[in-house]
């Protein structure tokens, strides 16, 4: 009674199998992490002192610190994020809460996810085009910003939609049938509970725009500049700069002679800054999670 | 049998479509004043769509084409000088899952008043005033009193749903629109609510949409049957379920088809 048959027994191995096939790949995905991020340290260790944070590259760039790349980073990323967060959450904010179901709206949604699938050395001649030249900002930390803004837009206007689209209905539902017009069940109930999801997912553009490369070389980043040591308003909105991914690229590739543990201590600073504010976005999210429940 | 009260929401020759499916189809009946008047019929019969057309919150959902007129207190809510905040701050509804919203239980009872108040001219005073009548009204004041700040959302169901009702009465509503509002509820939730609408009838005129014919039997003055988007029979409770006119009637509450 009830004994396992041969054709049952066969089912559960297979079942076993590929449950851990599949906790396999799942599970690899910490190896990579690890071992950058191990390989990275190790190899950079040399360099890492706060005086190479602060420090200004040195001797043709092949001995000193990373201030002025490091400088124009935080710049590049606050000054997109500031133009493109609100246009982004705005727009979606149309999209879930106003948009009907019509021809022009499908064109907005169409618009939206093919920007976001255009290559980044696209939207860098794009911005070379509209910024650089057209609107004369000429190369500019402007120029760059705009247009590394261009690029996460998309990406910010999904996740937007997606932390809106997580409110309940019947939070709206409540709303409406009180006779609360669209705008004041947005203000009242729907962004307060669903800011934590769309900070978040501006918070997580800063990675991307903090590292893209093409977009800033085409259009503001520059291989050098002279900036004073720990001056935190180095640069002009209508000056070039230095960023961190293309300081990166600039000292791996272009110049001959730099100490090897400089460029794994710049990557060091880019992947850890990127990682601090990832997780200071994610302490915000529990944060706010945990003042509200249904 | 006393002279019937004066009807309070009426409706003519109302068709209603979502895109080309045709939901409601010349609908004619008038609800009478300050009693309770259940909307009974098998899923998808238009009950629902019948109670969102009354204080227009349909429009909200999607493409919906009516024709015909919706009267209530003998004005067209179709009109074109009828605003939308008005007609729903008179029309409240009440839904199956309580939804109350994730904010304290005083302010959701006060969120109606705030939603129809210029910024600043709600005074301290006025908003308790209004927060202990309506939950006096709706029998929470005295369990609740000492717990106004709590989270809405962490009260039992049954108090959530009787909160859901108390948000509307600040608002003064003529009619309270239900759409099956005890079925996320057990059996003494139920009770406790049918109990409610039989206290709150008289002041308000309440439409309740039920799948349980039983509650309709038990709790409603007057009765519709619908059937695929037609009005079927409207006629008092008792005698819509001893003595149905229309054969379908007596098929559907005989438990021939649901």
């Amino acid at each position: 009674m009830f004994a396992e048959t041969p054709f049952v027994r066969d089912k559960r191995r297979s079942e076993t199998t590929a449950k851990w096939v599949f906790f396999a790949m799942a599970g690899s995905m910490i190896l990579p992490l690890l071992l950058i991020v191990v390989f990275l340290f190790v190899k950079a260790a040399p360099s890492l002192r706060v005086d190479f944070l602060l420090d200004i590259p040195r001797r043709g760039m092949t001995e000193g610190g990373i201030w002025p790349a490091f400088v124009g980073t935080i710049y590049l990323v606050f000054i997109s994020l500031a133009v493109s967060a609100p246009i982004g959450i705005l727009a979606a904010v149309y999209l879930n809460e106003y948009a009907r179901d019509n021809w022009l709206n499908r064109l907005i949604n169409l618009a939206v996810i093919n920007l976001a699938g255009v290559p980044s050395i696209v939207h860098a001649l794009f911005g070379l085009g509209a910024f650089v030249y057209a609107a004369r900002f000429g190369y500019s930390i402007l120029s760059a910003s705009l247009t590394l803004a261009i690029m996460t837009l998309p990406v910010i206007i999904a996740s937007t939609r997606e932390a809106l689209a997580s409110v309940p209905m019947s939070f709206r539902e409540a709303c409406w049938n009180v006779g609360a017009t669209r705008w004041q069940t947005i203000r009242s109930v729907v962004l307060p509970n669903s800011i934590s999801g769309i900070l978040t997912g501006v918070i997580l553009q800063v990675s991307r725009a903090a590292g893209e490369t093409a977009p800033i070389m085409f259009t503001g980043a520059v291989f050098f500049k002279a900036v004073q040591k720990g001056d935190l308003f180095a640069y002009n909105l209508n000056e070039q700069c230095m960023a961190l991914s293309m300081h990166l690229y600039t000292i791996s590739t272009q110049v001959p002679g730099v100490r090897e543990s400089v460029p794994f201590a710049t990557a060091v600073v880019l992947l850890g800054s990127v990682l601090l504010v990832n997780a200071a976005a994610i302490a915000l999210r529990a944060h706010m999670r945990a003042r509200k429940k249904w | 049998m006393s002279e019937p009260p004066p009807p309070c929401l009426t409706t003519r020759d109302l068709n209603l479509w979502y895109a080309k499916f045709q939901a409601l189809i010349n609908v004619t009946l008038d609800i009478r004043h300050g009693i309770i008047t259940s909307l009974i019929g098998p899923s998808g019969c238009g009950k629902t769509t019948l109670l969102r057309c009354f204080n227009r919150v349909n429009e909200r959902y999607g493409y919906v084409t009516t024709t015909g007129e919706i009267r209530i207190l003998n004005k067209n809510i179709y009109d074109p000088d009828v605003s939308l905040v008005e007609l729903r701050k008179s029309v409240g509804m009440v839904f199956q899952r309580p939804n109350p919203l994730p904010i304290s239980v005083y302010e959701n009872v006060v969120f109606g008043l705030r939603i129809h108040h210029p910024r600043g001219t709600l005074t301290r005073p006025e908003m308790d005033d209004a927060v202990e009548r309506a939950l006096t009204e709706v029998g929470l004041w005295k369990d609740l009193k000492d717990h106004l700040d709590r989270k809405a959302t962490t009260l039992q169901l049954e108090q959530q749903q009787k909160l859901c009702i108390a948000r509307l009465l600040p608002l003064k509503p003529e009619v309270i629109l239900m759409d099956e509002p005890c079925s996320a509820l057990d059996v003494e939730g139920t009770r406790a609510i049918e109990e409610l609408m039989f206290a709150l009838k008289g002041r308000y005129t309440i439409v309740i949409v039920t799948h349980n014919m039983a509650q309709a039997r038990r709790a409603s003055d007057e009765c519709i049957f619908m059937l695929l988007g037609e009005l079927i029979e409207h006629s008092r409770t008792e005698d819509l379920f001893l003595n149905p006119k229309n054969p379908r009637t007596a098929e559907y509450i005989e438990g021939r088809y649901g």
